[in-house]
């Protein structure tokens, strides 16, 4: 059995006077996995996922990830965390409209530290296996929304991270640009990438992950690994 | 409540940066636009409003108490013309001494209040002189005179003493002090005044000839030769115009500057604040507002934030003012300047109205666009700009969150704009300000001509607690004796004495003073204006008022009457000069030795050979000059140095006030990108960006535009400078040379652009703390 990456334990978090957005989740993730955190809106996945980033911190409870208590760490700490251990994709790519594809995917490394030729080289590599090289010198708003969030999972994978977030990845797309989404996390977690997805989307949790964690009212309600996985 | 209102309400509540940047900018124009209002009217006819605040006395006479008696001097006041009058006062002339030295005689006034019909004294510190043993000084006595004070008066019966309690200060100039009618007759011999004062104030007093007619008439009421002297209002006037005319030029470049600033940053900030809200705009219009309504609830919206910081600007403004108008009202040799309610009316209408007009322009552009444009607008902005600045920028070796923010400005030239003029004013007023700190130093140096090391005889102005100032009596020791002992003494260097005659000049009124020169003189501190100093007997050095006074030019003769002998000399330059009103001739001694033979040297300057120490040579000379009756000094004399100190601290508060100003366009500059990138912050901080890296981040988008805007600013604080300058130095009837204008050098202006980006460096810290704060799940989550 692999090593854990994620391991959530005893997690609550409550915003302002209202009802937990989480309450007691624990969930352990290992290596190597692809889960998909699905539920229907105000479930708690967005608020599960930002605890993991280290975007938020809990009320109660801990939050490790690959060895690091997330939980435990401020702003800069938090910061140099996600450079090192996740790679982001957001809903909407969230892509630097002022930069170029070459520039945004590199801009992780760039804040860590890496020179800028060797940073190069590496997201020249990135973009070449996912079939964006062309696109480079390009800024992104001429991309198509499935060429964007190729560009997204090019940054996300940049440093290298042990950890793929996906918030939604396919939320923002046409259904044929989805599937082409879904099929490159499913190929990433094929060469040994964890992957965790958050969506509400059953078909896109079932196509591209082998685990289905089920969160309704900031609970886990069901923890499902794919026959094929076992 | 009404949609309408709803909608404001909800903008002001909810939107709090921008809400606050309207209340801080506005608070700060405000107070900048208050201070300079109040500087524009002070600076307009300060004496005037004195004058009349203070029911000054259009004349101010004095009688000989023993050809006349108060009884006789009370009746005075229905004399024909007399509208209003005060007195008869009691004065006499003492000559105290202040730790066991004596001091110039002082015009003492027995008073038992500042306040009356005539001639209000203003109490500008402590307090009025109540009881026995108190003095009031005049502010205006040229005695440096602490509270708490002694004077001493051992040769008068019972030797008595007083003490300063106050200090305060008459436009009308009536005494060098005040003390209790019952006070002053213990300051005479005899245990009586030696005089009493009138104060009238005439129906009709605008001119020379209309105030005579009222003194005629006064001279007429009392007995024959009572009268012992009368000043004219009108001299009074002109000494202090002639005095105040100095400081207008400066006050209103100061004032102009603060309201030009605050117009700009205001009518910035609300246009900011509106643009930066286009998408609510686009939702508002998408539920059915119309292009009116949105055009009243951003108005509205503008108006509250601003309407409080308008209340609290004046409140800050009123405060502020206190301390730089008791500086001007100091510098103006006035009392009481305060801020005129028409100026708070005027700052107060002014201000919202360019924050309405503002707000009515962008929201009136906003609320003409599609709604779909505007809901897209709000979403993205400025596509396309700047992008060949981004991409350069990431191509040089440096970190990224600094090439980052420094493609920033490109991204939003408009914005950029408004950064770099709040950043140009504020180098600008930084320039204009070190300037005329260095010319004010430089005037100094030139006016006190003390470039000696050592000085012997030269008279000084300062009087307090340590005593008279350096060689304040004259030396009365033989001049050959004192020559011979400054020539053997080892280390001296140069020296020349110079002496003082009086003289008359045809077609000019009153004395002109003369100083000759025994010795190259061109080494003691005299800035030339134009032409060069003496060689030879027969030429003569004037400053600009001389010139003015002969109608003469350098190369023109003029004649001088010594002792009632014509001197002829050659002008052969035009020296910077103030003492004696500018009214005085430098030339060498042998020009007047037929005129007068007799003149003897009454100051020394000695500059000590190089190696010694100034300090030894002084101990030496000073024990060969002792059986002589001579004493040196290595003390420097700063006289009117007040005037100076007055400036200087004024321009220190009003260049503080604008770059305070000029780092909040700053402020809300950053704080509006911040606001509108505040997804691509997020973005950025999820990739990693640290709280170190986001503030660089924040900072280097201002760097570029601080540079820019104090490149800008220096040249124009300078051009200000060479425009004030000369107008202060006309003002005051001088021409001012190229030493106190010239003070601008290469380094010191490499230093005063790179304050560009120190001001908007400053002004970017606070939303560069807020972005780094901000969480990053709240950042990404805003829209």
């Amino acid at each position: 059995m692999t090593t854990p990456v994620i391991e959530l334990s005893d997690v609550s978090r409550r915003y302002d006077a209202g009802p937990p957005a989480l309450q007691d989740a624990s969930l352990t993730v290992r290596a190597g996995e692809s889960v998909a955190i699905l539920g229907p809106s105000g479930s708690g996945k967005s608020t599960m996922l930002n605890l993991i980033a280290g975007l938020d911190r809990p009320d109660s409870g801990t939050v490790t990830v690959d060895g690091v208590r997330v939980d435990k760490l401020g702003e800069a700490g938090s910061a140099r965390y996600r450079r090192a251990k996740i790679g982001m994709v957001f809903q909407f790519f969230n892509l630097l409209d002022d930069l170029t594809v070459l520039d945004n995917v590199i801009l992780p490394a760039q804040l860590a530290g890496m020179k800028r030729r060797e940073a190069q080289r590496r997201a020249e590599q990135l973009l070449e296996s996912l079939g964006i090289a062309r696109h480079a010198g390009a800024f992104p708003g001429r991309l198509s929304g499935g060429q964007r969030q190729r560009v997204a999972v090019a940054r996300a994978l940049m440093n290298r991270p042990p950890l793929l977030l996906a918030d939604e990845p396919t939320g923002a797309l046409d259904s044929a640009s989805g599937e082409d989404v879904a099929e490159l996390l499913r190929e990433l977690n094929a060469e040994g990438q964890t992957v965790v997805v958050v969506t509400h989307d059953l078909a896109l949790a079932q196509s591209c992950t082998k685990r289905t964690v089920q969160l309704v009212d900031g609970r886990i309600t069901a923890d499902v690994v794919a026959e094929a996985a076992r | 409540m009404s949609a309408l209102g709803r909608v404001v309400r909800s903008g002001v509540a909810r939107r709090r940066v921008p809400t606050l940047v309207i209340v801080l900018a506005t608070m700060m124009a405000v107070t900048a636009s208050v201070l300079g209002g109040a500087l524009l009217v002070a600076s307009d006819a300060p004496f005037d409003k004195a004058f009349a605040r203070q029911h000054g006395s259009h004349l101010t006479a004095q009688f000989d108490a023993d050809r006349t008696t108060a009884t006789q001097l009370s009746a005075t006041a229905d004399t024909a013309g007399v509208d209003t009058s005060s007195g008869p006062f009691p004065t006499a002339s003492v000559t105290p001494r202040i730790n066991d030295a004596t001091v110039a005689p002082l015009s003492v006034v027995g008073r038992t209040s500042p306040d009356g019909s005539v001639d209000r004294i203003a109490v500008t510190e402590g307090r009025w002189a109540n009881g026995p043993g108190e003095i009031v000084l005049s502010a205006d006595s040229g005695l440096i005179a602490p509270l708490g004070l002694e004077f001493r008066f051992p040769a008068l019966p019972g030797s008595p003493t007083l003490k300063v309690v106050g200090v305060a200060r008459s436009v009308s100039r009536t005494a060098d002090g005040w003390v209790t009618p019952s006070q002053l007759a213990a300051l005479t011999p005899d245990g009586k005044p030696t005089g009493y004062q009138m104060l009238y104030r005439f129906a009709q007093a605008d001119s020379a000839a209309q105030v005579e007619r009222g003194r005629a008439a006064v001279v007429a009421a009392v007995p024959d030769g009572a009268m012992a002297g009368a000043q004219s209002w009108l001299a009074i006037k002109k000494v202090s115009v002639r005095d105040t005319s100095l400081f207008v030029p400066f006050l209103v470049a100061f004032g102009v500057l603060g309201l030009v600033m605050s117009v700009l940053i205001v009518g910035n900030v609300v246009a900011g604040t509106v643009g930066t809200g286009l998408r609510r705009i686009g939702v508002l219009k998408a539920v059915g507002f119309t292009p009116g309504q949105v055009v009243r609830a951003y108005m509205s919206q503008a108006l509250l934030p601003a309407a409080v910081g308008t209340v609290l600007g004046v409140v800050a403004g009123h405060l502020l003012a206190v301390p730089v108008l008791s500086e001007t009202a100091e510098a103006y040799g006035t009392a009481g300047l305060g801020v005129d309610w028409w100026v708070d009316v005027a700052v107060v209408a002014g201000t919202l109205g360019v924050v309405a007009l503002a707000a009515c322009v962008s929201a009136w552009r906003a609320g003409r666009l599609r709604t779909v444009d505007a809901l897209a607008v709000g979403r993205t902005p400025a596509p396309g700009r700047g992008r060949r600045a981004a991409r350069l920028a990431g191509r040089l070796p440096l970190p990224r969150p600094v090439s980052l923010g420094l493609a920033r400005p490109f991204a939003r030239p408009g914005r950029t704009a408004s950064v770099v003029a709040a950043v140009v004013f504020g180098a600008a007023a930084v320039t204009f300000a070190t300037g005329l700190a260095a010319s004010l130093s430089e005037v100094v140096t030139a006016r006190d001509h003390n470039a000696a090391d050592v000085t012997i005889g030269v008279s000084g102005p300062q009087a307090g607690p340590g005593g008279p100032g350096p060689g304040r009596q004259s030396t009365t020791a033989d001049p050959a004796a004192v020559t011979a002992a400054i020539e053997d003494q080892p280390g001296t260097g140069r020296h020349y004495s110079t002496a003082d005659a009086q003289a008359t000049v045809s077609g000019v009124t009153g004395s002109t003073n003369v100083v000759a020169f025994t010795g190259d003189a061109s080494w003691g501190g005299y800035s030339m204006v134009s032409g060069r100093w003496i060689e030879k007997a027969g030429e003569a050095v004037v400053p600009t008022p001389f010139l003015t006074a002969t109608d003469s030019d350098v190369g023109d003769r003029v004649t001088l009457h010594v002792d009632g002998r014509p001197v002829t000399v050659r002008i052969v330059g035009e020296v910077l000069d103030t003492r004696n009103g500018g009214m005085q001739v430098f030339t060498d001694a042998a020009t007047l030795r037929t005129a007068a033979p007799d003149l003897a040297a009454s100051s020394r300057y000695i500059d000590v050979a190089s190696g010694t120490s100034v300090q030894d040579y002084v101990r030496s000379l000073n024990a060969a000059l002792e059986p002589l009756g001579a004493v040196s000094t290595s003390e420097k004399s700063q006289s009117d140095s007040d005037t100076v100190v007055i400036l200087n601290s004024l321009t220190a508060l009003l260049t503080l006030m604008l770059v305070a100003v000029a780092g909040l366009g700053v402020l809300n500059g950053v704080v509006l990108d911040t606001h509108e990138r505040i997804r691509d912050l997020g973005v950025s901080k999820a990739l990693g960006m640290t709280p170190r890296q986001t503030i660089a981040m924040v900072v280097t988008s201002v760097v570029l535009s601080g540079l820019a805007g104090g490149l800008l600013g220096v040249p124009i604080g300078v051009a200000l400078h060479d425009a004030v300058l000369p107008a202060m130095g006309r003002s005051a009837g001088l021409n001012l040379p190229d030493s106190v204008i010239a003070v601008y050098q290469a380094p010191e202006l490499a230093l005063l652009a790179a304050g560009g980006v120190v001001i908007a460096v400053l002004g970017s810290l606070l939303p560069a703390g807020w972005a780094a704060r901000t969480r990053t799940a709240t950042a990404l989550r805003a829209e």
